[in-house]
């Protein structure tokens, strides 16, 4: 289970569009072998053909695939764009924060999701990661929470 | 007992998110209900009272016999609390 460490983190990123910003969020996961090619494939379709729901609260994107997608551990990444970017959501656009989720279908899974809602649900959290500039700060909100 | 679903596009991760909350919501209402997360085709061939779900994805559950409302953040216990509060009757 992996949640939002050095590797899988990355501050002030540049994004083209939505699909370019889901694929550098899954991107991290991949590089770090917890996911494979083919689950970043699967998010962007999901995207396509289920449009941008997962655009889940104002700035805050999650996007993700199944679990036969291509996952090979429970995971959670975070890029923090530079620029807002539009997702084409009608209340919550446009996205500065994306969450990449490698979902499992694992206990580990829940586990992640409850600690990503608990994190999220302070607004002061929700913030902190967006005028964040360094991993350090990052990591200083997620001691915080513990 | 009151049935509940919370609906995402794959239902897997965005759903579960908000049954958590929701039932963290109900919890402190003390309304007892079963919370269960599915993908929206899964829920539209099931049974329940109420569903909840993103703007994006209620108009696709139109023709449900269950309530559809909708929750815009679902990080805010604010809105949550307040949707169903308007939404479920208790």
């Amino acid at each position: 289970m992996r949640f939002l460490e050095k590797d899988i983190v990355s501050v002030g990123v540049e994004a083209a569009d939505a699909e370019d910003a889901i694929e550098i969020a899954g991107d991290l996961l991949r590089q770090a072998g917890l996911v494979e090619k083919s689950y970043i494939e699967a998010m962007k379709f999901s995207y396509q053909k289920n449009g941008p729901y997962f655009v889940l609260a104002p700035s805050i994107a999650i996007p993700h695939a199944r679990p036969e997608d291509g996952v090979n551990e429970a995971s959670v990444s975070f890029v923090q764009l530079k620029e807002p970017v539009v997702f084409g959501h009608s209340s919550n656009d446009p996205v500065r924060l994306v969450f990449g989720l490698g979902a499992s279908s694992s206990e580990e899974h829940i586990t992640l999701l409850r600690k990503l809602t608990g994190l999220l649900n302070d607004s002061a959290n929700v913030e902190k990661l967006t005028s964040a500039t360094t991993y350090e700060e990052i990591k200083n909100i997620l001691e915080m929470e513990r | 007992m009151m049935k509940v679903l919370t609906v995402c596009g794959l239902g897997q991760g965005t759903s579960l998110i908000l049954k958590m909350n929701v039932e963290q919501a109900l919890a402190d209402k003390g309304i007892s209900a079963e919370v269960e997360h599915m993908d929206v085709s899964t829920a539209s061939t099931m049974q329940a009272d109420y569903i909840i779900t993103s703007n994006e994805l209620a108009e696709s559950l139109v023709e449900h016999s269950a309530k559809v409302f909708i929750v815009n953040n679902y990080f805010d216990m604010e809105e949550i609390n307040n949707a169903i509060d308007e939404n479920i009757e208790s």
